[in-house]
């Protein structure tokens, strides 16, 4: 699993990768309310939108951490959005995409470097 | 709890009595023209229609009642002779085509306030239409857009925004085809302003900063800031929602600003919440004067006219003159303070936000150390550990009869608490809230609990606030 400063992580899970938010990220967003992401099919280069999730309080775009193809979306998320809350780093991920280049993963921080990067936060 | 007029309603509690005859009249409509069902229309006799909205207003919270810290929002206090003023019969019946000459009056009262704002603007022109502040940055970036388009230099779409910008900055530049680039505060709350030089070419559009921003920080760079992004050849656009924080101290033109726009129901004390109505007027640069939206009130000989003659002009923006009460309103606070009163409204407004910071950060954290302005952001650092919100902050001081402060805004302060006390507080009123701020921090050390499940002493307790956005009951059903 690969981490993001914006808080993404992408996963290798069977033959496809999935795309979701960490953690930390959720649990400073409060209750998630709504999921969406760009449609199947969709092209979306690294650092650009890939979606959106609102909360409570806020909408937050989240990003594409390297550049991908959208496969298809995490259905669980259109009645039960609260799986982001309750389990960000697994059952709540949000798209499953196809990676343009794999090459790009090697930019991303592993676990442990992202952890060092969020005791630098606040 | 009151219940809705359609529950209150029961068969036969009508109480208007019209002769029978009146009633059979012939209409002479198609009948596949009527509905079968008739309206359902809630019956309810007439003293217990007056009790029931009687009551509504009095569930009211509003400045009128008690203080009212909502951050960003300015709820200052709404002066009495506004509303007297502007509902003379001399304004309130008139009718938007009425002839020019026969409405000389209300063309003065729309002069003298463009030449007012002209004035703390340090700019050219302004126009009085829009109807809200969202509205205002609206006009400004599609006077942005046309300035470019009639300069041949369409190709400048980037829009930079900070993110202790309004949020409805990035929405307001979308509409008008700009693509926004977010820029990332610095730590001390400030623009990040290296993060600026990489779009410093001919595809920048310009910048739209909010001032001070929503920290309540005056960023010291805004004229540096301005300087670079005129000679990259973009536009720099003030949020003006803060102005209450600079009248007359700074003009926002001679910081560099070419668009900008105000508040009126903000800094110039008309009544706002629950939709308004608001009044977003706009300021402008003398090179974008002629793209002004029409009409502009101008003055010829003894004579005040509405100019329709504007040669870039964006167009129409809105039906009528503007939101007419708000702009009445407005001048009559002009008036009533003067030059110096209204500089003095700042000096009290920014006082008052920073005695209040300085009591409250004894016990509650603030992210950013910078001096403020007008407003302040605290956070639940310190009462975190505690398992304590600021959601459950702000409840706990409902029972304590105060609307709570503007809390989870702005997103660059994680658990936000922004505090906006204005200059119409007495220092009685302040200490007071103060102190049970300051009884709520003790609280949540020694009895959490308590906090966790406010409110106590209201009707309602707690909201399930997540369902309420997944499934919201939007209307009534039988």
């Amino acid at each position: 699993m690969k981490f993001t400063k914006t808080h993404e992580w992408i996963a290798k899970v069977g033959d496809v990768y999935r795309v979701g938010i960490s953690d930390y990220a959720q649990s400073h967003m409060n209750d998630i309310v709504y999921a969406e992401s760009e449609a199947d099919g969709s092209e979306v280069k690294k650092g650009e939108r890939l979606g959106t999730l609102e909360s409570v309080k806020a909408a937050e775009d989240f990003f594409a951490p390297i550049d991908i193809k959208v496969i298809a979306f995490n259905d669980i998320l259109a009645d039960a959005p609260e799986t982001v809350n309750k389990a960000a780093e697994t059952d709540g991920w949000i798209v499953e995409v196809e990676v343009m280049n794999e090459g790009q993963l090697d930019e991303l921080m592993d676990e442990s470097q992202y952890k060092e990067f969020l005791s630098t936060l606040e | 709890m009151e219940k809705l007029i359609f529950e209150m309603s029961a068969k036969g509690y009508e109480n208007i009595f019209l002769p029978e005859e009146n009633l059979n009249i012939e209409f002479n409509i198609d009948k596949n023209l009527l509905k079968a069902e008739t309206l359902d229309l809630p019956e309810v006799g007439e003293l217990d229609i007056i009790r029931h909205y009687t009551r509504l207003s009095q569930l009211n919270y509003s400045i009128d009642t008690n203080f009212y810290p909502l951050g960003s929002c300015t709820m200052k206090y709404n002066p009495k002779i506004n509303e007297e003023i502007s509902a003379y019969s001399e304004f309130k019946d008139l009718h938007p085509y009425m002839p020019e000459h026969s409405v000389q009056g209300i063309l003065k009262v729309m002069y003298d306030l463009q030449n007012y704002l002209i004035d703390i603007s340090g700019l050219s022109a302004v126009t009085l239409l829009p109807s809200a502040g969202a509205h205002g940055e609206l006009a400004g970036n599609f006077i942005m857009a046309k300035y470019f388009k009639v300069k041949g230099e369409e190709q400048r779409k980037i829009m930079l925004i900070p993110d202790s910008a309004h949020g409805t900055n990035p929405a307001s530049t979308v509409m008008a085809g700009f693509k926004p680039v977010q820029i990332t505060s610095d730590e001390n709350g400030y623009i990040d302003i290296e993060q600026l030089k990489p779009y410093l070419n001919d595809e920048l559009a310009g910048i739209m900063i909010t001032q001070p921003n929503t920290l309540g920080i005056f960023d010291p760079n805004f004229h540096i800031i301005a300087k670079m992004i005129h000679e990259a050849g973009g536009l720099v656009y003030m949020d003006g929602a803060n102005m209450n924080a600079m009248l007359g101290h700074v003009k926002p033109g001679d910081i560099g600003a070419d668009v900008m726009h105000f508040n009126l129901h903000k800094t110039f004390s008309t009544p706002h919440g629950m939709g308004g109505p608001g009044s977003g007027p706009v300021a402008v640069r003398d090179f974008l004067v002629e793209f002004l939206p029409i009409p502009i009130v101008e003055k010829r000989g003894e004579n005040y006219k509405l100019n329709y003659d504007i040669k870039h002009t964006i167009g129409n923006i809105k039906e009528g003159y503007g939101n007419i009460g708000v702009i009445i309103r407005a001048l009559v606070y002009f008036l009533s303070l003067g030059q110096v009163g209204l500089k003095e409204t700042t000096d009290i407004a920014v006082l008052n936000a920073a005695y209040m910071k300085a009591k409250l950060t004894k016990k509650y954290h603030i992210k950013y150390k910078t001096l403020t302005k007008h407003e302040f952001v605290l956070d639940n650092k310190y009462q975190e550990e505690k398992g304590i919100r600021t959601l459950d902050i702000a409840k706990r001081l409902l029972d304590y009869g105060y609307h709570a402060p503007t809390i989870y805004f702005p997103l660059i302060v994680h658990e936000a608490i922004m505090i906006e006390p204005t200059e119409s507080e007495s220092k009685k009123t302040i200490d007071e809230f103060i102190d049970i701020m300051l009884k709520i921090a003790d609280e949540a050390e020694t009895d959490p609990e308590l906090v966790k499940t406010a409110p106590h002493n209201l009707h309602f307790k707690r909201f399930d606030e997540t369902r309420a956005a997944k499934q919201p009951i939007l209307r009534w059903k039988k």
